[in-house]
């Protein structure tokens, strides 16, 4: 809008008509005092862009250095909204938190950006896997970086995710009302370790063979369900046909389990994932926030329990 | 002292998590207890004075004059979280660009890796497989651990410590989460990474990975060293064994819940199937380092031999 105006201005000149200031312009009487008013208040509003319709339309909030609209910006925005408005004091200290919940969370979205990156250059197949590796490390530029940084980023959200279980339970925040959101932890716990061991055997090298090898071989001594596991036998379970079969699409580790391990990595883990951190911050919101730190309680305060 | 073997170990690209986590986790346990105990003596002193109690703020770090309980959220989380951004993302860049991620060969089943291990993280469960079989391993533990954690909000009745450091007020619940995490999970993750070498062997740090070494060990059952020979009687026999354990155990884990007045009152506040949930995951927590001790100091192998299963 501003720019069309200002292409206007600047044309006038050349085609000048009429009296008192105003000039034909391709039919239009055009008053040039007008049009510079106009720019003006465009260049203003470009200096400050958070009167704009267009900010206003965006985040829906006046911006001023108000409580109100602070406020008002957390909550009515997708993306901040996951937050309270306000918080604990104390509950902002890195000493409490650790910060790790939120670094495993920050470590999973940089997962998400990178497997998707590597996912353009990567076909689940025996043919092509390997060498696709080798091309993004030596040909795609800062292939190397990509696959580097989603490798390390995989092993920090493991230690993280652990660290932030060991705080959560150090701080006795799985107590009342938050029991079942340390249970959806545990399940984000085996999701994060499930995907970094499916992970593992993309490259089809020999590190996530025999890794893969060594790991789904315990598959077969599942008790009932595995063909070398206690009473498998007698369950009628043959290499053919038990939890490892179903696990590698075969009797050995080969192209279907490339493709299963491929499609649990990209597309169904991190589906679970997703969804389960949806739920696990939801509750960490209506459970009252962050646990603490709260006023110690003394142990003559105990409650008699009720049933 | 063989430097260069201890180097190649330490310096392989997938094995920095590990000895990054042998700094890691004791400085977390540090800082968490080192809170811990903070609040401990402060409940020490209110304890003691009864009055004070009443008017304290209870906190180690209290608030002072004037400021406001509750901050927004804009801009002082939102700035924490994204220094931790910036900051996570610069130590992934500077490791992404100084260690490449290990690609080895192409894969080839016929030629055997070793030692062949796991990711870091299961090498626990590996370590594992030298004094479980693969059924208990790799299938029953991981379930359990699993079941473990979830459960453990729905056992541990103790109301005291909710949303605070302290070790006074829960020391029960810290011992036991400490010993399966520090002691059974980390420390055996560290033996499988760092320890154990071809043939699954174990070479003490500084040993050089010999592939012709052989160690000439014979592990035996319990009941061929006690003498029994034949099938009804080797099972029966393991059978009382195991049940000896679980007697032995289940006892000492009831004298340890019951050990003062505080955990008496907390045993007071849980169900019966509370009580039988934590008692046979205590005992189960309890028989890996007593079966790890047996295979290490007299060479036990099973304790239990039945024609379907061997513990
Ligand atoms: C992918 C993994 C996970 C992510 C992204 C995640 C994320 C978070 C975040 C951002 C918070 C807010 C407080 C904080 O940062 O500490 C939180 C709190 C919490 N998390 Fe997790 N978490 C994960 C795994 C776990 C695990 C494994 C557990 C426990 C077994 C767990 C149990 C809890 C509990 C109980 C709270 C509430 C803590 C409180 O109120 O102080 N989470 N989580």
């Amino acid at each position: 809008m501003a720019v069309s105006k200002k292409a206007a201005t600047k044309s006038t000149p050349s085609a000048t008509n009429g009296s008192n200031g105003s000039r034909q312009l391709l039919g239009l009487t055009v008053d040039p005092q007008e049009i510079k008013q106009k720019a003006l208040m465009d260049l203003k509003a470009i200096k400050q862009p958070t009167k704009t319709e267009v900010y206003k339309s965006i985040f829906r909030v006046k911006h001023d250095q108000t409580a109100r609209s602070r406020t008002l910006g957390v909550l009515s925005n997708v993306f901040l909204h996951l937050h309270p408005a306000r918080v604990n004091r104390d509950a902002v200290r890195f000493s409490f938190t650790w910060g790790m919940g939120g670094i495993s969370f920050y470590l999973f979205w940089v997962l998400t950006w990178t497997g998707v990156l590597l996912m353009f250059y990567y076909h689940p197949t025996k043919v092509q896997a390997f060498r696709d590796i080798l091309y993004l490390e030596h040909d795609v530029p800062f292939g190397k970086l990509l696959r580097n940084m989603h490798r390390w980023a995989a092993h920090a959200m493991v230690l993280t995710v652990q660290l932030h279980m060991f705080r959560v339970f150090l701080t006795g925040s799985y107590k009342k009302p938050r029991q079942f959101n340390w249970s959806v932890g545990v399940i984000l716990l085996v999701l994060t370790l499930l995907l970094s061991f499916t992970g593992y055997l993309l490259p089809d090298d020999q590190l996530g063979f025999w890794a893969v090898t060594v790991g789904t071989n315990m598959a077969r001594a599942t008790p009932m369900l595995g063909h070398e596991g206690p009473f498998g036998p007698q369950f009628g379970m043959t290499p053919f046909n038990d939890v490892r079969f179903a696990l590698l699409g075969g009797s050995i580790v080969d192209a279907n389990a490339l493709l299963r391990a491929y499609i649990w990595h990209c597309i169904a883990i991190p589906g679970f994932a997703a969804t389960f951190m949806i739920v696990h911050f939801w509750r960490v919101r209506k459970d009252g926030g962050i646990s603490g730190p709260n006023r110690i309680m003394l142990e003559s305060e105990i409650k008699p329990l009720r049933r | 002292m063989d430097w260069h073997q201890l180097w190649t170990i330490i310096s392989l690209p997938d094995n920095i998590p590990i000895v990054g986590m042998l700094f890691i986790i004791p400085f977390f346990t540090w800082f968490g207890l080192r809170q811990a105990f903070a609040n401990d003596r402060l409940l020490a002193k209110l304890e003691a004075d009864p009055k004070l109690a009443r008017t304290h703020h209870r906190k180690t770090q209290p608030f002072q004059k004037g400021w406001a309980r509750e901050l927004p959220v804009w801009p002082y989380l939102m700035r924490m979280e994204f220094l931790a951004v910036v900051i996570v993302t610069f130590i992934l860049m500077v490791w992404s660009i100084t260690l490449d991620a290990p690609l080895e060969e192409p894969a080839n089943p016929s030629l055997t890796m070793n030692p062949s291990k796991a990711p870091w993280y299961f090498l626990g469960l590996q370590e594992m497989l030298v004094y479980f079989d693969p059924w208990i391993a790799g299938v029953v533990m991981p379930t359990l651990i699993i079941i473990g954690l979830i459960v453990i909000p729905y056992i541990d009745e103790n109301p005291l410590g909710n949303g605070y450091y302290t070790y006074k007020q829960r020391k029960f619940a810290i011992w036991t989460f400490i010993s399966g995490f520090i002691i059974l999970w980390c420390s055996m993750i560290v033996i499988g990474t760092l320890i154990r070498g071809p043939g699954w062997m174990w070479f003490w740090p500084g040993m050089t990975w010999d592939h012709n070494r052989l160690i000439f060990e014979i592990n035996r059952d319990l009941h061929e060293i006690i003498g029994i020979t034949s099938q009804p009687w080797i099972g029966i026999f393991g059978g009382l064994v195991v049940g000896g354990f679980v007697t032995a155990a289940g006892y000492g884990c009831h004298r340890l819940i019951i050990a003062t007045e505080f955990t008496r009152k907390i045993l007071g506040r849980m169900s019966l199937l509370q009580y039988a949930i934590l008692q046979v995951l205590l005992i189960i927590m309890l028989a890996l380092p007593v079966k790890i001790l047996a295979r290490l100091l007299f060479r036990i192998k099973y304790v239990w031999v039945t024609p379907w299963f061997n513990v």
